[in-house]
């Protein structure tokens, strides 16, 4: 296991560095910060003062090597906007979007994968075919329309969850979040279960048909004729197999969740990294932008690499030989 | 007698119309007694041994007849009685080792589990008979190989691990269905070897589904052999091979390499298996018969010819004629 992460991360790293260079040029190429940042009354002296201080009549190559440099510090730069680190402005945001993340990728497997497993152990029953039309709908309903729909309904009509923010949020582990206050557990209700829509329909998909394969295999046959009850061979046979796909595709899903959770905390005006994202973009404030950037690279590379760990977990097959 | 199959029929349900996969058949096992059960692919063999189990699935049912264990009809009885009798009082060993253990499970969770499903044993109890069950089959080391998981064998050892399980519990009879087909010849021998050792040493009963006429002629004490759906023939093993009194049994004799007719063409039964959908009027097997004649448009009867020796068909050999 340790040989394999050691082999593992230089590849990480790489893919690190290849995608800093991406990421450094994009941003570049968008357009100039300055004509943004200082206000069009200022005299051209003013103008080559601000540009100088922020570095950007540097040639890019320079700019990039010193974001590097800057970088391996630690020290990704700081926010033109806010001229506080870009860092600790995300870090700020990100217990927010975690929070949405984790929770509708939670709910996404606990409603998921019982729906999933009926639908594949009944598949023409009526209650199935319901299941399976549900999750097309979840598949393809724009989620920033059913957000407003679910705002319209329970908020505005029936008035019984708040239509945006966070709520009442406690201290813990050096964050504040919202799960632990019932107050905030009504404000994320929503915004959770907007963002949950599509998982649960994809583990649903991924659950059905993990257990139509699973169900016809020879395993299963021999498990029947062993005499173990339904129970066992559908919580420890088929399950621990269809454990599998579904937590391989969830897992890479959440960097996915966590990266474009941008259109629903928009919607319900949850203060998390994708409003901050959006935010800083339309301000071209290119610190925050790389810097969050950056950090979502990191975090798919860090969550692939979970994922594989998983993996080994749950397939004795896939584990190396010498453990 | 152990088992007494009577006049079972498993018939699968398609859109296409219904597929009587298993149609009529009757054979029995005495304690002790192995039955070799011979056909073709898609004959019924392997229906009639899981509907023995009970374990057809959708959209195939048993139709009807009896399946007689111990004097307990298992078409009649309710599925959680069923399910008490499999793996306990009747087992059964599958065709490919590579895919009957569940490869996320390791061999001593799939024992332990198979023994406490029966029985009220404690872990500890459960792991040292599965460990015993191990040794018992030629598995070396059983202690450590119980706690590998099953891609850590080779074909011939999950086969090995396959019967372990199968015996258990002492079971009173086992259904094979072709478990040395997968195998390199070599471990064939041994896993035959190994099995015909068990069922003596545990007076089990045991019915091997085979195509393999070679197999059967080792190991079987009586021979069935099926054709579309049906038994077309049944006997003592010695009896049936030496005098053969269905065509169909005669042609898979004659299909089997012969070192005595070494470079002559080998005889082969002409024409292919015909659909279950669609079998010919009368005897299915008459339009590849070499005997065909006009009565063979009616069904022909289970008869019995000679002495235990039965055949289902109108123009059987006789066993005075000469074949050559």
């Amino acid at each position: 296991m340790v040989s394999y992460l050691l082999r593992r991360l230089p590849q990480a790293a790489l893919t690190m560095l290849v995608m800093s260079v991406v990421v450094f040029v994009g941003v570049f190429a968008i357009g100039n910060p300055v004509d943004i940042l200082i206000s069009p009354q200022a005299t051209a002296t003013e103008r080559d003062n601000a540009i100088r201080a922020l570095g950007l009549d540097l040639p890019i190559w320079q700019q990039y090597w010193s974001f590097l440099v800057n970088l391996f510090q630690g020290d990704v730069g700081r926010s033109f906007v806010f001229n506080v680190s870009a860092l600790h402005l995300i870090m700020e945001r990100l217990p927010a979007t975690l929070e949405l993340a984790l929770a509708s990728t939670l709910l996404g497997l606990v409603i998921g994968m019982p729906f999933g497993l009926y639908a594949g152990l009944a598949p023409n029953s009526r209650v199935s075919t319901s299941i399976m039309a549900g999750s097309i709908l979840g598949f393809s309903l724009p989620s920033f329309w059913v957000g407003i729909v679910m705002i319209m309904l329970f908020s505005v009509h029936l008035g019984w969850l708040p239509s945006g923010g966070r709520g009442d949020t406690v201290y813990w582990l050096g964050a504040r979040w919202s799960f632990l206050t019932t107050d905030g557990l009504a404000h994320m209700a929503m915004p959770v279960l907007n963002l949950a829509l599509f998982q649960i329909s994809m583990v649903i998909r991924l659950t059905r048909a993990g257990v139509r394969e699973v169900i016809l295999s020879d395993y299963v046959k021999f498990a029947r004729a062993k005499g173990l009850t339904e129970t066992r061979i559908i919580l420890v046979h088929v399950l621990k197999n269809i454990l599998i796909p579904v937590i391989t595709v969830v897992g890479l899903n959440l960097g996915t969740v966590i990266a474009f959770a941008v259109v629903t905390e928009t919607i319900f005006s949850w203060p998390g990294m994708g409003k901050l994202i959006i935010d800083s973009i339309n301000v071209l404030d290119r610190p925050v932008i790389v810097a969050y950037l950056m950090l979502m690279v990191l975090m798919f590379v860090v969550i692939n690499l979970l994922v594989d760990l998983a993996y080994m977990v749950l397939d004795p097959r896939v584990r190396l030989e010498s453990r | 007698m152990t088992i007494e199959v009577r006049d079972l029929s498993t018939h699968f349900r398609l859109s296409a119309g219904t597929i009587k996969a298993v149609d009529g058949v009757s054979l029995s096992v005495r304690r002790g007694q192995i039955l070799g059960l011979v056909g073709e692919s898609g004959s019924g063999k392997t229906v009639t041994g899981f509907s023995i189990m009970r374990l057809v699935e959708s959209p195939g049912f048993i139709a009807g007849g009896n399946i007689l264990f111990q004097g307990t009809d298992l078409a009649r009885i309710s599925e959680e009685e069923m399910r008490r009798l499999r793996g306990n009082r009747i087992a059964m060993i599958f065709q490919d080792p590579m895919m009957t253990l569940n490869p996320v499970l390791r061999i001593d969770t799939q024992m332990v589990e198979t023994i406490r499903a029966h029985e009220k044993t404690s872990r500890e109890e459960a792991l040292r008979r599965a460990r015993d069950a191990l040794g018992m089959v030629g598995i070396p080391s059983p202690e450590e190989r119980l706690k590998a998981y099953p891609h850590q064998f080779s074909g011939g050892m999950r086969q090995r691990v396959a019967i372990a399980i199968a015996f258990l519990h002492k079971p009173d009879l086992i259904i094979a269905d072709e478990p040395t087909t997968a195998l390199d010849v070599t471990i064939q021998g041994q896993i035959l070897a190994e099995v015909q050792k068990l069922t003596s040493k545990f007076g089990t009963s045991l019915i091997w589904i085979s195509h393999d006429l070679s197999v059967v002629a080792a190991l079987a004490d009586e021979i069935a052999v099926m054709y579309a759906g049906r038994l077309v023939e049944q006997g003592k093993v010695g009896e049936v091979l030496d005098h053969p009194l269905h065509p169909y049994t005669k042609g898979l004799i004659d299909s089997v390499p012969n070192r005595n007719r070494r470079g002559a063409a080998l005889n082969q039964i002409k024409g292919m298996t015909p659909s279950l959908a669609d079998l010919p009027e009368g005897c299915s097997f008459r339009t590849r018969c070499p005997r065909e004649a006009e009565i063979c448009k009616q069904v022909p009867l289970t008869r019995e010819w000679l002495h235990d020796h039965t055949a289902r068909c109108h123009r059987p050999y006789h066993p005075t004629e000469d074949f050559t």
